[in-house]
């Protein structure tokens, strides 16, 4: 139904795709799979002939027994929406913000079989019912910004699959949501691909999700296809190195030695590093009328929590679970609404100046997007050290020392100095931001989602950095995530939060092999493994 | 939504009472006694401090700035010293001019330039584009009272072809009095239709890179479609801000224009009421200006509500 | 396209300035000396603009007048960056009823009909350079106030602020280091337009008598002692309009250029 032969794509004058075969049947699953800045994307978005400005693109890429490559626009208005539907990543703005969900479903049908407004309201009606969302809960007359993310990528889908085309592209549409979301938005998709016989095009970072729903696989780097061909065949003989390389990235588990505690830091390993007790914190709400305030949201209820030091404890959850609101608290940017939260017998709600800078110079955080989290003005001396402020003043030469010093500690050399964050690459962005944790010698460092954002072969590399930090430097890691696959591969304990609980606590292994609560057994389920789905095929 | 308006109405009535205090101290410290300079500078003591009396200017000012205000409340925005008349029938009598004029030009630059904004922005990086651009460079940068100069000295002077100045009044007839506002309501919209255009083909732009128009791109609709149908309504915030801003700016701001073409609008009426310390015609004038002013901006943000439902939502 | 906006914007907005600083030493004519006999002459070899009708040289006056609104709008602008900025970062980093408070007298501010109190005040306070330029600088501060603290609001959840409150720094420090850094090429931007405007609005208090007072030449007040002439002497009407057209213009251009070449954005794509 799909063939693409030999297709090349320069933007400007920058090569993109080089001699890219593609070949996919009515009704079967392709996966394309790839790191980022390998093309699947504009693969994707070929097909779709919805490319930047700016793109040349050659060879040949035919629909059935339609040539779509540069062909006209009129053709390929009929075709899009109609033939071709598509999925996009981000469900939070890819819908039109000013239209209801309605609007936007029926808008593609009335455009491609210029029905009625009414049959197109029948019609819309019943593809929202398709996806999960029945109009008697979500009218057709709601906006956007009532849906939550999950919602809104299953409108996405409705939107793609209203006119019941051939072909269904999905770029990347689980990779904006948590878990649990993701496996029910694929879940949808196969069954929408089953029933209606379309072929899909399921373009992802994970092997793992690609395992899952696959019939063929194609695995790319930097604009060529290495490997392809049956996904079962391909995961498990891993016969390209490059193949193998993902799949053991995507699984990768760091070698896990237990940190060696000075002298000092084992007399206090009897006392907890960090207590926090019965914390909760409320967020106000908006009005409910005129006399009336709203309900204040509880985003954190009641939570315990103790940190033993050279502990490496998970902390995960949905999105919305609480579980940055209680990270935040942690470091002492927020305060509880009521409970304690005390490190070394500190209570940081209430500590003056002076104990509260102590205290800071023990906890250090590392945040999810590296490319956020620096200041892009700063060079790198200046924003490693940002935490030496904490010490007081410090001369050039020792600050520039001890800054050198830590970007040994995470494998950059001292060359960095001088550089701005934009020199370097997410990876290397994400050691710049844990040698800047390093930099105080904190006790505990606070890792929110600190691999979420990168390729997953970077994330190995991460992980290893940061199981090999907490063995050297005797650390302790509360580390925040919604994947268990990463916490296990990090943690020896891990705490499952739900709507501001904690809901379960256990080791890695207990909660992995025999989940008791609903949250864990819903995480456990939805989290993507390799393994798992390659077992799972074989089973079905 | 009813919270909403109940808190912006609040805000506005807040802002009004604001506005009177600021308005009646700043005329409170204006150096210069009224009465002096209404009766010359030969007046005997006597006779002045008798014209005071008789203003109210004696009065301590909490008292004069409560029968102010109070009066306001009522329709009552007090008697000119130097005209003698109701400050309510001078306006009456001003706004005619003033009021005609801010809305031709606000009309004219609208229709100008929201579809030069449209084309610019549908043919991007293209010869209109960069035309339009350029030429709204330069309209930008046209002071309004040189451009009302120039078009006078081409069609008032060179050609005659309309009037170069004055205004006859509406009971002259509607023809000759649209005549005497044509060239200074073209000579105000000129740069306000240069800024409305760039917002507007800026805004465009914007939401053309939004993430929902390639949604609506793979739905199968034209660009032309999309144009229309997604990015417009999206773009229409912040070409609404600007409309609200120009038409204030176009009530109130007319001053010198109207000097240029010795119209007899509020803005002189103002003017002379400086000059001739005129406190009271000052002060009122200006609090109305101010009242039309928050009323245009609590109607445009009205006018958000209906075009964004996410702000009816968040308030 | 970028670069030869800010290119043209800039060698014009540097010939203007060193047009005006040039002024102070030298100019071709005294500006003050009236030569009733050479009066309303058109634009010749000796003077390059003409005469008016005091017999005074336009190329002269303009250079004068170049001057004057450049130094009237440049303070204005000043005026506006150094309340406006500190105001709005403040309200930004305090929050609250602060926040409200600071918003809510800006809103005040803006309720004002701007160039007709800039006109009260110059009126009331008595015409000349310094009432101009308070009158316009007023109306400056809550343009910037409002930019600097949306700029702010938007700054502040970012990461790299929770790192820097994580490593122990208070608001003010971190919106000196961080924040306003972070918004300066919006500023920046803000202020080419603000100057911009500010030479129109001088040029228009200056037309209505309320600008920089005889003997001193000012772009304003030469339109309109040339009103009453421009059947017979148009050029002294178009040349300091032309010169407020191509300074404004130069800045704008000066602002657009300057919003891209500031872009970190573009400048990582560049690189």
């Amino acid at each position: 139904m799909l063939e693409i032969e030999d297709l090349n794509l320069t933007i400007g004058e920058t090569p993109i795709l080089h001699q890219v075969n593609v070949s996919l049947k009515k009704g079967r699953v392709l996966g394309i799979v790839g790191e980022s800045g390998s093309g699947k994307s504009l693969t994707a978005l070929s097909i779709m002939q919805l490319l930047p400005n700016g793109a040349r693109a050659s060879g040949s890429i035919r629909f059935g027994d339609r040539q779509l490559l540069n062909a006209s626009d009129e053709l390929m208005q009929d075709m899009r929406g109609d033939d071709i539907g598509m999925i996009f990543q981000e469900p939070m703005t890819a819908l039109n913000p000013v239209q209801s969900i309605g609007d936007q479903i029926a808008e593609g049908i009335i455009l491609h079989s210029g029905v009625s407004r009414d049959q197109a309201d029948r019609r819309a009606a019943e593809m929202l019912e398709r996806v999960g969302l029945p109009p008697t809960r979500y009218p057709l007359s709601r906006f956007p910004h009532e849906l939550s993310g999950g919602q809104r990528q299953r409108v996405m889908i409705a939107i793609a699959c209203a006119q019941g085309p051939d072909l269904l592209i999905a770029d990347e549409p689980t990779t904006a949501l948590d878990v649990t979301l993701q496996a029910q938005i694929l879940d949808l998709l196969k069954s929408m691909v089953e029933d209606e016989g379309m072929g899909l095009v399921l373009i992802s970072h994970d092997l793992a999700v690609v395992a899952q729903v696959t019939d063929d696989i194609l695995v790319m780097r930097d604009g060529r296809v290495l490997d392809s061909g049956p996904t079962e065949q391909i995961l498990r003989e891993q016969k390209h190195p490059y193949t193998r390389q993902l799949a053991e990235a995507s699984s990768h588990i760091p070698e896990r030695q237990e940190p060696i505690l000075s002298d000092d830091q084992t007399d206090l390993g009897r006392t907890p590093l960090l207590v926090a007790e019965n914390v909760v914190r409320d967020y106000p709400t908006k009005r409910e009328s005129l006399f009336r305030k709203g309900k204040p949201f509880r985003a954190v209820d009641h939570v315990d929590l103790t940190l033993y030091p050279g502990q490496s404890i998970g902390l995960v959850g949905e999105s919305g679970c609480g579980k940055s609101t209680l990270a935040r608290m942690v470091l002492a940017l927020d305060r509880p609404t009521s409970g304690s939260i005390a490190f070394r017998q500190a209570n940081l709600a209430t500590a003056d100046k002076q104990e509260l800078q102590k205290a800071r110079r023990d906890i250090q955080v590392v945040f999810q997007d590296p490319f956020a989290s620096f200041n892009p003005r700063h060079r790198v001396e200046r924003l490693v050290s940002e935490p030496l402020y904490l010490e007081g003043h410090i001369s050039r030469e020792e600050r520039r020392r001890r800054v050198a010093e830590a970007l040994h500690e995470v494998g950059l050399n001292a060359g960095a100095l001088d550089k701005h964050p934009h020199e370097f690459s997410g990876g290397q962005r994400q050691r710049l931001a844990i040698a800047r944790a390093l930099i105080t010698r904190p006790a505990l460092i606070v890792l929110d989602e600190p691999v979420s954002a990168l390729d997953v072969s970077i994330r190995a590399q991460v992980l290893d950095l940061l199981a090999d930090l907490r063995a050297r430097l005797g650390l302790t890691y509360l580390f925040i995530s919604h994947d268990l696959g990463v916490v296990r591969a990090i943690c020896d304990e891990v705490m499952v939060m739900d709507a501001g609980q904690i809901v379960e606590h256990g080791t890695c292994g207990d909660i992995f092999d025999a989940p008791q609560s609903s949250a864990a057994k819903r995480l456990v389920e939805a989290t993507p493994d390799l393994e798992r789905a390659l077992a799972k095929r074989l089973d079905g | 939504m009813t919270l909403f308006l109940a808190r912006k109405l609040t805000w506005t009535l807040a802002t009004l009472l604001v506005a009177s205090v600021v308005i009646f101290l700043a005329l409170e410290i204006v150096p210069g006694d009224p009465a002096q300079v209404m009766l010359g500078i030969n007046a005997t003591d006597e006779t002045v401090a008798a014209l005071r009396k008789s203003l109210g200017l004696d009065q301590p000012p909490l008292t004069r700035y409560l029968s102010w205000v109070t009066g306001m409340l009522q329709g009552d925005f007090g008697k000119s010293h130097t005209y003698s008349v109701p400050v309510v029938d001078l306006v009456a009598e001003r706004i005619v001019v003033s009021l005609p004029l801010a809305l031709i030009a606000l009309f004219m630059s609208t229709i100008v330039a929201l579809p030069v904004g449209l084309i610019a922005a549908a043919r991007r990086g293209g010869a209109a584009d960069t035309g339009i651009m350029a030429v709204t460079q330069l309209g930008i940068a046209i002071p309004n009272f040189w451009f009302g100069l120039v078009l006078s000295t081409i069609f008032a002077v060179w050609l005659q072809w309309l009037p170069s100045g004055g205004f006859p009044g509406w009971s002259a007839g509607v023809w000759a009095s649209l005549k005497a506002l044509m060239l200074p309501a073209v000579a105000l919209a000129l740069p306000q239709a240069a800024i409305l255009a760039r917002v507007t083909r800026s805004a465009l732009l914007e939401t053309l890179g939004e993430d929902y128009i390639r949604t609506a791109r793979a739905k199968g609709l034209s660009r032309r479609a999309v144009l229309w149908k997604h990015a417009l309504r999206n773009a229409l915030i912040p070409v609404l801000t600007i409309m609200g801003l120009q038409f204030a700016y176009l009530l109130a701001g007319t001053i010198i224009i109207e000097n240029v073409f010795y119209l007899p609008g509020l803005g002189r009426l103002v003017f002379q009421a400086i000059s001739l310390r005129d406190l009271i015609v000052v002060e009122s004038v200006v609090m109305m200006l101010v009242a039309v002013i928050i009323a245009i901006n609590l109607a445009v943000d009205l006018a958000y509500l209906v075009v964004d439902p996410r702000l009816r939502a968040n308030h | 396209m970028r670069n030869r906006s800010f290119a043209i914007g800039f060698v014009i907005t540097l010939v203007i300035t060193l047009t005006a600083l040039i002024s102070f030493v030298w100019t071709p004519f005294d500006v003050t000396a009236l030569n009733i006999a050479a009066k309303l002459q058109k634009p010749t070899a000796e003077h390059w603009f003409g005469t008016d009708h005091f017999g005074r040289d336009v190329f002269s006056m303009i250079m004068v007048g170049a001057r004057n609104s450049i130094a009237v709008a440049f303070v204005a602008v000043i005026i506006g960056v150094g309340f406006g900025v500190p105001f709005g970062c403040w309200a930004a980093a305090r929050g609250g009823l602060m926040d409200e408070a600071l918003m809510r007298g800006n809103d005040v501010i803006f309720a004002f009909p701007a160039l007709l109190s800039a006109v009260m005040i110059t009126a009331i306070f008595g015409p000349g350079a310094i009432n101009a330029i308070i009158a316009i600088g007023i109306f400056n501060i809550p343009v910037f106030a409002r930019l600097a603290r949306g700029a702010a609001l938007a700054l502040w959840p970012r990461d790299f602020i929770l790192a820097a409150r994580a490593a122990g720094k208070g608001a003010a420090r971190i919106t000196i280091e961080h924040i306003i850094p972070n918004m300066a090429n919006l500023i920046i931007v803000q202020a080419t337009i603000a100057f911009a405007l500010g030479i129109i609005q001088e040029a228009g208090l200056a037309y209505v008598g309320l600008g920089t007072q005889p003997p001193f030449p000012s772009w304003g007040k030469m339109l309109n002692e040339a009103q009453t002439m421009m059947s017979f002497a148009p050029h002294l009407a178009f040349v300091p309009g032309l010169a407020i057209v191509i300074t404004v213009l130069g800045l704008n251009l000066l602002g657009d250029g300057l919003r891209d070449v500031l872009d970190p954005k573009l400048s990582r794509t560049r690189r």
